[in-house]
């Protein structure tokens, strides 16, 4: 690891383009955050077929400043319209709304910008540091410890998840099976096609991602029949700067909430645990506990702090690993394989500019990103005065354009409303879709490196345990598999009753 | 919401089975080049299966709760998905950028009942940005059909 590593990538993020680009992302993203039915995943899924032509690193540039952007988004929509943008904004919510309910819109923004900030910067400072020996590490890693950390990839999702894990597991399954559709690239065979042309390409992730997550919240945002009837809040200097003024008194909520953020956020799904969880200490140490849910700054500080924090985390496994820890940064990863590189640890060794381009711009991102939301929210929040009527159709129309502009086939706008309505059906139903994608983008280097380990060890499954990284990983993922059932077992045990996850409304 | 659990499980359950059908057929054993093209898919199905019946085997001993869409929730959710069907399927004849104008017209005129100046420039502002940004910007083609064609492009 080197400084001058980290000099090279400013000078590659401090470039002139890339700052614009880097602001336009942000600008992007704060939009795709605000909207209903567009996240920072789908986002990121529409905008990367236009980015085919560019250079990778302003390409990467532009996407992860969209999801910074989109975070931020989260915040808006979250405080002044109680609608929170992602799961991980529903704590925001608590105390964010009644603040702006009481008139204090503008301190709950700052406070939420501002510690989304602070929580961002603090999760980059140690990938910084961090990445570059997981890297190292991770370039003695063979197939046989790839697929171990894949499969406790997984495992997260069923033992930290908090849903039914028998639907998580499905949900893992079928992106699994949708991924293996199509041409099999080791013996050439075509696998579940059953003679229809257009299954031998399979199934394009991207597509998913803007059917599941897009089309899908439409239907759902429909259903419950959402108004956005928001509350007006006015940002000025000095309300920031008074809000600031307050900000040292808070500085152990800080610290815990992007400790908290980062170590959930580098496993899979870890964001809106971790928000919920930072909330969740900063009542418990709190000296007026009895004021949080009625418009407490702190409870607004401490979910943005964690969540932001887990946000930036996501991206660590993804560079240094090759293995995303959340949809977008799955998205992201797929960008990778498009333009060229090939993710995984030799990033760092074949692509410095690209990867610490990367790093660094998620320093002049983040500091682009909270300047323009503090500036521009009033505009930000008039998105969402936009009647329905209009957004919905655009919305839709947008997502047909992202998943057309994929392969330039018109199957794949049908493949898109198809899975807009299993997304509305899951969500409904609680199967996870965060997996399901995961699932998909993983499943050719998931199979291949277990193919490739079987064929190592001439088809027996001990080469998993027998090796010492791997085994450890393994063991550890097993024992997360069995959370679900260990979990409930352990607290009767110690004669604690079940601990009730809180809620996540869709 | 039990009904609609019961028949997801089972959709999921018997798609499940077909996969593992077809793998097997591929075969699930030993090739030259390592494990057969339906090993993977194989096992997964069968993953599947068996957690597709676990989830049967819950729902079916917990009590019935809320109905899966309540009676309100039904008509919103047509009046998205039956226009956006209509939107592709107009999409094969016509191209993207006119079936889009047709679709938000539709939409804001019907749902939104907007005024007709503003159906207007929405519908036609809207294909057109997204005709130059696309098109000529960007250059990601479209699908096109014969406005565009007669319009030289």
């Amino acid at each position: 690891m080197g400084f001058e590593n980290l000099l090279l990538g400013f000078e590659v993020a401090l470039h002139p383009f890339n700052l614009l680009i880097a602001a336009a992302g942000i600008l992007l993203g704060v939009i795709v955050g605000v909207l209903p039915g567009l996240g920072g995943a789908n986002g990121v899924a529409i905008l990367l077929p236009l980015t085919f032509s560019m250079e990778p690193t302003s390409a990467i540039i532009l996407l992860s400043c969209l999801y910074w952007g989109a975070l931020f988004g989260g915040a808006i929509t979250s405080i002044l319209f109680n609608i929170p943008g992602e799961p991980w904004s529903v704590a925001t919510t608590f105390d964010g709304h009644p603040m702006a309910r009481n008139g204090q819109g503008g301190q709950a923004l700052t406070a939420a910008f501002s510690s989304s900030f602070i929580g961002a910067f603090a999760a980059v400072v140690v990938i910084t540091f961090f990445a570059p020996l997981l890297a190292d590490l991770a370039l003695k890693f063979g197939p046989a410890e790839f697929f171990a950390i894949q499969f406790l990839t997984f495992s997260a999702f069923v033992g930290l998840g908090g849903g039914s894990p028998l639907k998580t597991l499905v949900a893992i399954m079928i992106g699994f099976i949708l991924g293996s559709v199509g041409l099999d690239m080791v013996t050439g065979r075509l696998r579940l096609t059953f003679g229809f042309t257009d299954l031998m390409k399979g199934f394009d992730f991207i597509v998913a991602v803007i059917g599941l997550f897009g089309i899908g919240e439409i239907l759902l945002t429909m259903e419950e029949g959402l108004s956005f009837r928001g509350t007006i809040a006015k940002i000025s200097p000095t309300v920031v700067w008074q809000t600031w003024k307050t900000f040292p008194r808070y500085a152990r909520t800080f610290a815990r909430g992007a400790f908290i953020g980062f170590w959930m956020g580098f496993k899979p799904g870890g964001a809106t645990p971790a928000s919920f969880m930072s909330y969740a200490f900063a009542k418990r140490f709190s000296k007026h506990p009895e004021r949080f849910g009625k418009g407490e700054i702190e409870g607004v500080i401490a979910p943005e702090t964690a969540a932001h924090a887990a946000g930036t985390a996501a991206l660590l496994p993804m560079i240094t690993l090759g293995i995303p820890g959340s949809p977008t940064a799955a998205v992201m990863l797929g960008g990778l394989i498009i333009w060229g590189l090939q993710p995984g640890p030799m990033l760092f060794v074949d692509q410095p500019q690209f990867v610490w381009g990367l790093i660094a711009s998620m320093y002049t991102g983040n500091v682009i990103g909270v300047l323009m939301v503090l500036a521009f929210v009033p505009f930000f929040a008039s998105i969402l005065m936009i009647p329905f009527a209009i957004l919905t159709p655009l919305i839709v129309s947008i997502c047909a354009i992202g998943a057309y502009s994929v392969h330039n086939s018109m199957i794949d706008i049908w493949f898109m409303l198809g899975f807009g309505v299993v997304g509305y059906v899951f969500k409904k139903l609680d199967y996870p879709l965060a997996p399901l994608v995961l699932a998909l983008v993983l499943g050719d280097m998931a199979e291949a490196a277990l193919r490739q380990s079987l064929i190592m060890s001439g088809g027996s499954l001990a080469i998993f345990f027998t090796r010492p990284i791997s085994g450890a990983i393994m063991w550890f993922a097993l024992f997360l598999f069995a959370m679900p059932v260990i979990g409930p077992w352990w607290r009767k045990l110690r004669g604690k009753p079940a601990a009730s996850l809180p809620s996540v409304p869709h | 919401m039990r009904k609609a659990d019961l028949v997801t499980a089972i959709v999921l359950l018997i798609l499940a089975a077909v996969v593992v059908w077809d793998s097997y057929e591929l075969g699930i054993g030993w090739g030259p080049g390592g494990p057969g093209s339906g090993f993977f898919p194989f096992w997964m199905g069968l993953i599947m299966i068996g957690c597709c019946l676990g989830i049967i085997g819950q729902a079916r001993r917990r009590p019935d709760g809320k109905p899966f869409i309540p009676r309100k929730g039904i008509a919103p959710v047509l009046k998205v998905l039956v226009p956006a069907v209509g939107f592709v399927v107009l999409m094969q004849f016509v191209g993207l950028y006119v079936s889009a104008a047709v679709y938000l017209a539709v939409y804001m005129r019907w749902i939104g009942r907007h005024s007709w100046s503003t159906v207007a420039g929405v519908a036609l502002g809207f294909a057109v940005i997204a005709f130059f940004v696309f098109e000529t910007w960007f250059l990601v083609p479209m699908p096109k059909g014969p406005v565009e064609s007669w319009l030289g492009y």
